[in-house]
């Protein structure tokens, strides 16, 4: 039985943190979303009504926007669909209990401890496009091998540049997606496998019957997390490439938009549409997960 | 019998997969070694002929005050923002108020969303409270955007734990402070831990805040490696140095406390 007394402590226990989050996540982006409503341009803030304008520029007047919204389809779809496939293999692959497993395991997680700077800065050396007497990285190495056939012009590809920046996201994430599979394909009793195989599926059936449809929810998940974080990609793309116009998204529109260019009205109207983005993803997921957790 | 060749051959793309996820880290390591002639970019595949030193030292000369800073940040961030989440997990699971149920998505919600989307309103904030530019005002804005993750991670530990377990801690007339102090802390170490050096890794490779947030001299350590790395003047073997410097300190917690560092990857994803 709880008192009256206590109820109260325990409201104002997280009351702080409550507050702070009220006003530094929903307060700021109400905040935001009312700078993209106005003309602010330099460095004084300017908040005369602009209605729609900003919005409507973006898609109907701004060649980088466009520019823009094809790179953030090309590099969410191959990041998403690549970190998903390797996660798969590997966790395939480390499922069947071999030797050394927890070797290759922590191996190909390590990348999530570090930071997409430091990701960026050596993936910016390895997939270098200079030829010739100045070929060093991938190409070099590819060179040294004899496969010439693998050389690549990597990030200055017209177009699809953007794509080569999915090889070090992949490189990234693709050990959290396999951790993912993993306690999924945990959770598979081996009973189930071993009935299959008594009524005599092959190993591939059972893959493709029992194993996979059985990770549909966790295939789910990734998918929904992985493709949230490919929409707020900056830090690697930073990193990486820097700021070009034929390599950019959104995060590094809105930030030249902002703190370089000081269009802070253009700015807010990009960081809202990104917020938007993130919602229509992670709104719905929140609501499951939650939801099938009372359930439970 | 198959099942057992299969097995072997399983090495082929592990040992391939294993290559492709070291090739960045040989690339630094033997450059970050090499020195003088050996350098030049057509060398980069081949291992240093001496191990010199010199490229570390250099880069750690220039790191040192931004490696400062990033610790100045990091610690005090990840060590209050998981105070904080214990608290309020604690509240959310055991001590339900009316509204609890929606608070707690609103909260979650907020680690979510592109910081992009509260930049602007932050930038002016931190200059209206006179910390823009400064390390408090990148701490700050650390532990408030890390309450989710660590109030998510703390809540779905303790409603692990039995409710049997705080009711009768009630009737023996613990209060709620009591409870806590005294029952629920006392088990939650693991969980610190595993709190605790998530938002150390988040805040340490977090590179967003810092660079709209701080000064020159208050750059943490991915903002200053990021410059470095852009500019033409900094030799690339002292670049590749910088880097493993830099990402150093959070290696060597996923190295010594990789089960910890799992757990709080995987509560990211809401699956407790």
């Amino acid at each position: 039985m709880q008192n009256k007394k206590e109820k109260w402590q325990a409201f104002l226990l997280v009351f702080p943190s409550i507050l702070a989050v009220a006003i530094f996540v929903y307060g700021f982006i109400g905040w935001t979303a009312r700078v993209s409503f106005t003309q602010w341009k330099g460095l004084l803030p300017d908040y005369t009504w602009a209605g729609l304008s900003n919005y409507i520029n973006l898609f109907t007047s701004d060649g980088r926007f466009a520019i823009d919204i094809r790179n953030t389809f090309i590099f969410t779809f191959l990041f998403v669909v690549g970190t998903l496939v390797l996660g798969l293999i590997m966790a395939l692959l480390l499922d069947q209990g071999l030797r050394g497993e927890s070797f290759f395991r922590s191996l190909f997680l390590f990348p999530m401890a570090i930071s997409y700077i430091v990701t960026g800065v050596a993936w910016r050396w390895l997939m270098n496009s200079a030829a010739g007497s100045r070929m060093t990285g991938l190409n070099l190495l590819f060179s040294k091998l004899g496969m010439d056939f693998m050389f690549s012009n990597y990030t200055n590809t017209p177009i699809w540049g953007i794509a080569y920046i999915a090889i070090p996201a992949i490189w990234q994430l693709s050990g959290y997606c396999m951790a993912l599979y993993l306690a999924g394909l945990r959770a598979i009793p081996d009973e189930l496998r071993e009935a299959a195989r008594v009524d005599g599926a092959s190993e591939f059936e059972i893959f493709r019957y029992i194993i996979l449809p059985l990770l549909r929810p966790v295939t789910l998940s990734a998918m929904i997390i992985l493709g949230h974080m490919s929409l707020k990609t900056f830090d690697l793309i930073i990193a990486t490439v820097g700021k070009q116009y034929p390599l950019d998204m959104p995060s590094v529109y809105m930030w030249q938009a902002t703190f370089d260019a000081h269009t802070y009205g253009k700015g807010a109207a990009i960081s809202i549409l990104l917020l938007v983005s993130v919602a229509v993803l992670i709104i719905p997921y929140l609501f499951i997960t939650l939801r099938s957790e009372v359930k439970q | 019998m198959n099942r057992s060749r299969t097995r072997y051959l399983s090495y082929i793309p592990l040992i391939l997969l294993s290559i492709f996820f070291l090739l960045p880290m040989y690339v630094m390591l033997v450059t970050g070694f090499k020195s003088g002639d050996e350098v030049g970019l057509k060398y980069m595949w081949d291992l240093p002929k001496s191990f010199s030193l010199v490229n570390f030292q250099v880069a750690f000369t220039q790191l040192a005050p931004y490696l400062w800073n990033s610790l100045n940040v990091v610690i005090p961030a990840a060590v209050i923002s998981s105070i904080l989440g214990s608290l309020n997990g604690y509240v959310l699971a055991k001590w339900k108020f009316r509204g609890a149920d929606v608070i707690f998505p609103l909260i979650l919600f907020g680690m979510f969303i592109p910081y992009q989307s509260i930049l602007i309103p932050l930038v002016d904030f931190m200059h209206k409270i006179n910390l823009y530019g400064s390390l408090p005002g990148l701490v700050l804005t650390h532990i408030i955007y890390g309450i989710p993750i660590t109030t998510l991670t703390f809540r779905n530990y303790y409603a692990s734990i039995p409710n049997e377990l705080v009711e009768a801690a009630k009737i023996d007339g613990a209060d709620l402070m009591s409870i806590y102090w005294n029952i629920l802390l006392p088990i939650s170490i693991p969980s610190f831990v595993v709190v605790l050096i998530w938002q150390f890794t988040q805040a340490w490779n977090d590179f967003l805040f810092s660079v709209v947030l701080t000064s020159s001299k208050n750059w943490t350590v991915t903002v200053a490696l990021n410059n470095m790395a852009g500019s033409q003047i900094v030799a690339w073997n002292i670049q590749m140095a910088a880097s493993l410097i830099a990402a150093l300190p959070t290696l060597l917690v996923y190295i010594l406390l990789g089960k910890y560092f799992l757990r709080g990857m995987m509560a990211g994803s809401l699956k407790g």
